[in-house]
């Protein structure tokens, strides 16, 4: 059975939900990064997103797009990201570890190698964020091929027959963008997204995690209520912001520590 | 039918070949089809082209002339060169066009704002002044560079009542504002319209900003009949994102004996890896809403371009010229900084007509084939752009104080 199965299965039976952290493969150098990831799931991290840097990350608010221009600059890549995931799955084997980022590094890679590769490494899921499912087949039939799940967002503009075209293909489990902006900006509103996900749920048994505009321990209770996982990520990359790396790991620590009681 | 292929792109999902598409975030997708769909019925429908021509013949001044630059044919001993005004049109550039038939879009939709991202300020300029015409709120973004660079663009535009967002997010240049547009058109979707430039983005923009632009192409058909009784030889337009030269092309595709050079910006030399030449120096791959040939690493990290003129200064290209590049039906060459300033002083000096910087890369080009060509070829330059927003810059590079 696969991880992210697995992990909200566990979670269920412990009357649990999922606390998904996200940060910035090789943010800000690799040493750093690794030392991060391999750290989060001892500190109360369910899954990971690793995001994938990007030079033009249209869809993240600046926090984001500051932890993809220092990775960028200290040399990360694809290759360097797809490492990260095969050291951490040494001493790693249970949690479930999804890429997110932008198409274009994923297609420069070439497709069909990318996901060979990425399955090779132990990732278990996909989240391309400008890859819409009229497009996500090329990519959707090599994923399938290696056990990788693609991820499909759903969004506060997504209506009953859209959903319907999101669901077809979609695996592992749903994303739910809170609001319609970019990444780590407006806060949500828990009173306008309940009926949407009540709606979600009506047409599908997979998972659905709320993300995006997730800041204090209060949003991760109130969205852990109505969902079945909680991202957060501007919050924690935003560390490495102004703090030298060894300060930023230990804060980053401590905010998902805090934040895992929450959900 | 050759004729068919040619009219028939793209396809239902906005592909030419495989290129274009739709390639942005899952948020923007209800309204990007939106977009479609009011597109598909607007352009079936008689009065919203009635209320378009009736604008462009009294608002912009078209069609604009297609002038025989005779003293510039003859100086060059070959070829009969044609010049395609678009730069008499009102704002000086062919941008204007396709400023006018997005709003009247976006008017019909009901959206009550509009975006925009520019790079010299040109689009800028045009969309600010459909936005006065028409009584629209608009804010339009603007790398951090270009803003200090372009400074008279940025005083027009806020004449005209638009709001100037200075970008400061990655090199600060056209492709950063065109990613803070799109940031901010998620954030906005409910009420507001973003008018794409050029002729690339998500389906339907490359097809619509193709097709109001084509008024270009359509006005040259009828025009050379008038003088010459037939389809010109060749056609040549400057290409950054492509809008002019697919306006330009497009309506000639099918005439298999037009033969049709899009010029790309050869800033510092091609091989100097200083350039915006997107076919001649990139590959294929996926940004700001579609798949096209793109300047980029290895890692597929989207590269800076480099142009004298700030119009073509793009890391990208249109898709349908990504196809008609790889179809063959187009040729791509390019031009570098030092030659568009020749082409610059040559039309200058010759024909009394300052172009563009962008539109100078098609006047070299023109020049350097025209000599080997006999009279009888008839060749079509498009002057996408008038060059008084340029004086600053060819005086710096000319060693003149202004």
């Amino acid at each position: 059975m696969s991880r992210i199965k697995n992990t909200f299965e566990r979670l269920k039976k412990e009357n649990k939900k999922a606390l998904i952290t996200f940060i910035t493969g090789g943010d800000p150098d690799y040493e750093t990064s690794l030392e991060l990831f391999r750290s989060l799931p001892e500190n109360g991290a369910d899954i990971i997103e690793l995001g994938m840097p990007f030079s033009d990350p249209m869809a993240d608010g600046e926090a984001i797009q500051k932890a993809s221009i220092r990775a960028l600059a200290n040399g990360a890549d694809m290759k360097q990201t797809l490492k990260m995931v095969k050291e951490f799955r040494k001493g790693n084997q249970e949690t479930p570890i999804i890429l997110m980022g932008y198409y274009n590094p994923v297609y420069a890679y070439g497709v069909e190698d990318f996901c060979k590769k990425a399955s090779e490494a132990g990732i278990d899921g996909l989240i391309i964020v400008d890859l819409p499912p009229e497009e996500d087949e090329e990519l959707r039939i090599y994923a399938d091929n290696n056990g990788i799940s693609i991820i499909r967002l759903i969004t506060p503009t997504t209506d009953e027959n859209r959903l319907k075209i999101i669901l077809n293909g979609a695996g592992g489990f749903l994303y739910y963008v809170s609001i319609t902006g970019v990444t780590g900006t407006a806060s949500a509103d828990v009173n306008k997204i309940t009926p949407h996900i009540e709606m979600i749920k009506k047409y599908t048994t997979l998972p659905v995690a709320v993300g995006f505009g997730i800041k204090t321990s209060d949003d991760v209770k109130v969205m852990a209520r109505i969902s079945d996982a909680v991202v957060v990520g501007s919050v924690l990359v935003k560390e490495f912001d102004a703090k030298d790396g060894a300060t930023a790991i230990s804060e980053i620590q401590n905010i998902v520590r805090v934040l895992s009681k929450a959900v | 039918m050759i004729q068919d292929l040619y009219k028939n792109q793209p396809d239902d999902k906005g592909h030419f070949g495989i290129f274009g598409g739709r390639y942005v975030a899952e948020t923007l997708m209800p309204l990007i089809l939106t977009v479609g769909d009011a597109w598909k019925e607007a352009k079936n429908d008689p009065s919203f082209w009635k209320e378009f021509e009736y604008l462009a013949k009294y608002y912009i001044g078209r069609p604009s002339p297609l002038y025989y630059a005779e003293r510039l044919s003859k100086k060059l001993g070959g070829a009969k060169i044609y010049l395609k005004r678009d730069e008499l049109n009102h704002t000086g550039a062919h941008k204007i066009n396709n400023c006018l038939g997005q709003i009247l879009l976006a008017k019909r939709m009901g959206k009550t704002r509009i975006i925009a991202e520019t790079g010299a300020g040109q689009h800028g300029v045009a969309t600010a002044t459909v936005c006065a015409l028409f009584d629209m709120p608009c804010t339009i973004y603007m790398g951090a560079t270009d803003v200090e660079r372009q400074k008279p663009n940025v005083f027009r535009m806020k004449l005209l009542g638009a709001e100037v967002k200075s970008v400061t997010s990655g090199a600060s240049t056209l492709k950063d504002a065109m990613n803070d547009a799109m940031r901010d058109w998620v954030a906005n979707v409910e009420d507001t319209y973003y008018i794409i430039g050029t002729t690339a983005g998500p389906h339907p923009y490359p097809e619509m900003v193709r097709d109001f632009q084509s008024v270009i192409g359509n006005e040259t058909k009828e025009q050379m009949k008038e003088h010459e009784g037939r389809v010109p030889d060749i056609l040549v337009a400057c290409i950054g994102g492509g809008s002019n030269a697919m306006g330009l092309f497009y309506p000639f595709l099918g005439d298999k004996e037009v033969k049709m050079y899009g010029v790309e910006a050869g800033g510092y030399g091609v091989d100097s890896g200083k350039h915006a030449a997107s076919l001649a120096g990139g590959r294929a791959g996926i940004l700001h809403g579609n798949r096209t040939y793109l300047l980029q690493d290895e890692d597929g990290q989207i590269k800076e371009a480099h142009s004298i003129s700030a119009g073509l200064d793009y890391p990208g290209i249109g898709p349908e010229h990504s196809w008609l590049h790889e179809t063959g039906r187009v040729e791509y060459v390019s031009i570098t900084d030092d030659d568009a300033l020749e082409g610059f002083k040559l039309l200058t000096k010759m024909e009394g007509i300052i172009p563009a910087l962008e539109s100078s890369h098609a006047v070299a080009f023109a020049a350097k084939i025209a000599p080997s060509l006999s009279e009888d070829n008839i060749m079509v330059v498009n002057l996408s752009g008038r060059g008084d927003k340029d004086i600053f810059t060819v005086a710096q590079h000319l060693g003149v104080e202004i």
